[in-house]
């Protein structure tokens, strides 16, 4: 089989995505042997402008980044976004709640007109991205699945049920009994349910599931005294930049 | 990097950070207390249980909150194996490579087989240590403010005591590959910065401590660190007693070398590596010795923990949310990390600051950079180029951001 050529990229982020493919041990060696990689910030020297698929982690943050994407948009044939930064803009979109002028002010000073720095967006505001490979950290095994699929020429099937089906089926007490607020019941699966298998809530790195209103899972919400607005109002740490969050609380 | 050199004297040397600003210390303001540990480990991912452990331990400190001996004893031994996996990604896959000429490792899958598979399997242990302590091997889940959210079972601890136990044969090979190396000759003396204690090799607690003879509780970092903006770059620079220090490993085995195991002491011994030792080069090899250390106090630590009996009880202490200032500070893998926050009655960041070794470290390789050009000014472009972008991996600057979009432009007039 064709050894697809691979670009492997970083923007604004912090590299944990493709540390996550670094962390493959067991199938890297196969990986290599899969894929040609011409271009992997975090790992080699070479840098290549020849690829067919770009993986691309980090958000858009920089008006040199939006020149990077749509460079690597033109050159690449398929597109996969990595991580909750690429894919929804992630945690960073925390600086536009912030106030993008506030936080030059606060950390540069006087040396803030010095700093390339814009309102963050997801990879897909700038280039169509095929592929996405959702999570902070994304699950690296699906992102393995997804470049099989590609080689292969099928569809990857990325998940559109909710965490609490994975979490069901790993037969968890559900967090909410142990009295912790948690996104399971509208955000995507796909991390078989790593959060609530450490006892903790969902914080939805993965996303909102499609259209979590008409889900069933708002009853569940209510045995608690909750509705989706209400979490989604709580928990913002990875969601900011699609417009579902609020003013932070008490400033 | 730009090095301007005219009539065999450099004119100019910048050393610059491009990496997009991300304005964490802007992020946090405004969160609650739960949340500045989740959201602070996403600053990197190779260090992201430093971090998670800096803001823990400062938003304890702000609140007055005492975390277990066990929750300690569990928090070191995860550190351990954050520091391991970082330090062999540096000696493996990014210096290893430079000394056998090729720009990745890659290629010596197919050349130096041993080698790789020696690196794979030393990363795994280590990051299924952390994925087994933390939940997750990148952004951990159950480290949290006041304990663990839960807590590894009585056999998965004695699982990883065996899997480090395993791991011994692989150090001896790698000794010998590491002896072969040609490190080069280079050395500048500086100021380095770490934290201390006076029985544990320092990594997770400690106060701070430089070789220029001073020692300060780490709650006053302020009264010795000094933060600045530079013109050319996004990271801050920082000095201390001098204009410039050093962070990291080589700073650590440097002030901390009697504290380490017999065993580490003796690879260290076998490579040459002797405290103090002033060649930024040695840094990798400073990392290896590291790893060994890890692994012999990590199987320590294990024994400790099961001879105590892990106890549900002890894993999470009680928390009061309240106001007040706390400073967190760690041996991240790439040096000294402060997280310094200011809570209001609401139990919310009202100012937080942070300060990151590869900002510690960077006026002080502009100023071996300097050094080390003026020193082989008279090789090829080629190999001034070369040493200028060994000497920067050798000090790993979080590798998430610049090292290998290193470009040296040499203008030699």
């Amino acid at each position: 089989m064709r050894k697809p050529k691979v670009g492997i990229f970083g923007l604004t982020g912090c590299g944990g995505c493709q540390l996550e493919i670094l962390n493959l041990e067991d199938q890297l060696l196969d990986l290599v042997n899969a894929i040609e990689i011409v271009h992997f910030t975090e790992a080699i020297t070479e840098y290549s402008d020849n690829y067919e698929i770009a993986i691309v982690e980090g958000s858009i943050s920089t008006m040199h980044e939006i020149e990077r994407i749509k460079k690597i948009g033109d050159i690449a044939g398929t597109i996969v976004a990595i991580g909750a930064c690429a894919v929804s803009g992630g945690l960073n979109c925390l600086k536009n709640l912030y106030g993008l002028e506030k936080a030059k002010e606060l950390v540069y000073r006087d040396k803030k007109k010095l700093i390339d720095s814009i309102e963050v967006k997801p990879v897909d505001e700038y280039v169509k991205v095929d592929y996405y490979a959702r999570g902070c950290p994304p699950n690296r095994f699906e992102i393995v699945d997804i470049i099989r699929s590609l080689i292969v020429g099928k569809k990857p099937e990325i998940p559109n049920y909710p965490v609490c089906i994975e979490c069901k089926r790993n037969g968890n007490t559900c967090v909410y009994e142990l009295g912790i607020t948690c996104l399971g019941p509208i955000s995507r699966a796909g991390c078989n349910s790593r959060c609530p298998n450490s006892v903790s809530g969902c914080e939805a790195c993965r996303g909102v599931i499609d259209d979590p209103n008409i889900n069933a899972q708002k009853d569940l919400l209510k045995e608690y005294g909750l509705t989706v607005e209400d979490i989604l109002k709580e928990f913002n740490l990875y969601n900011a930049c699609r417009g579902k969050t609020i003013e932070q609380k008490n400033k | 990097m730009i090095i301007n050199i005219k009539d065999k004297k450099i004119e100019e040397l910048i050393f610059r950070i491009p990496e997009p600003p991300r304005f964490f210390e802007a992020m946090l303001v405004g969160r609650k207390y739960d949340e500045p540990s989740h959201i602070a480990s996403r600053i990197c991912g190779i260090c992201s249980v430093a971090h998670t452990c800096a803001s823990i331990k400062a938003t304890e400190k702000a609140m007055g909150i005492e975390p277990s001996l066990q929750t300690i004893n569990l928090r070191k031994l995860v550190y351990h194996h954050e520091n391991v996996r970082s330090n062999v990604l540096h000696v493996y896959f990014l210096a290893i490579p430079d000394f056998f000429g090729v720009g990745s490792i890659i290629p010596l899958v197919e050349t130096h087989p041993e080698v790789v598979n020696i690196a794979l399997r030393t990363k795994k242990i280590a990051n299924d240590m952390v994925r087994i302590i933390g939940g997750r091997a990148v952004h951990p889940i159950r480290i949290v403010v006041g304990g663990f959210t839960k807590l590894p079972t009585e056999e998965e601890m004695v699982e990883m005591r065996k899997m480090l136990e395993a791991s011994y044969p692989n150090f001896e090979k790698t000794l010998e590959v590491l002896k072969a190396l040609e490190i080069p000759d280079f050395e500048r003396e500086t100021e380095y910065i770490s934290i201390s204690d006076p029985i544990d090799y320092a990594l997770y607690d400690g106060n701070i401590k430089s070789t220029d003879g001073w020692e300060i509780d780490d709650q006053n970092y302020m009264d010795k660190i000094n933060e600045k903006i530079v013109r050319y770059s996004t990271a801050k620079h920082c000095w201390a007693t001098r204009d410039a220090f050093m962070v990291g490993a080589l700073a650590r085995f440097n002030n901390n070398y009697e504290r380490l195991t017999d065993n580490a002491k003796k690879y260290a011994n076998e490579l040459g590596l002797k405290a103090p030792c002033y060649n930024p080069f040695m840094n990798n090899i400073a990392q290896f010795v590291e790893i060994i250390h890890s692994v012999d106090d990590s199987i320590k630590l294990i024994n400790e923990i099961l001879e105590e009996g892990l106890d549900e009880d002890k894993a999470m202490a009680e928390i009061k949310p309240k106001g007040g200032r706390g400073v967190g500070v760690v041996e991240a893998p790439r040096g000294l990390l402060i997280h310094d926050y200011t809570y209001n009655d609401l139990g919310r960041v009202e100012k937080a600051n942070l300060i990151i070794p590869t900002g510690m470290n960077y006026a002080n390789i502009e100023k071996d950079m300097y050094a080390l050009v003026q020193a082989i000014i008279d090789k090829s472009e080629v190999e001034i180029r070369l040493a200028c972008e060994m000497l920067i991996r050798a000090y790993d600057p979080c590798i998430s951001c610049s090292t290998h979009l290193l470009k040296c432009k040499l203008i030699n007039k």
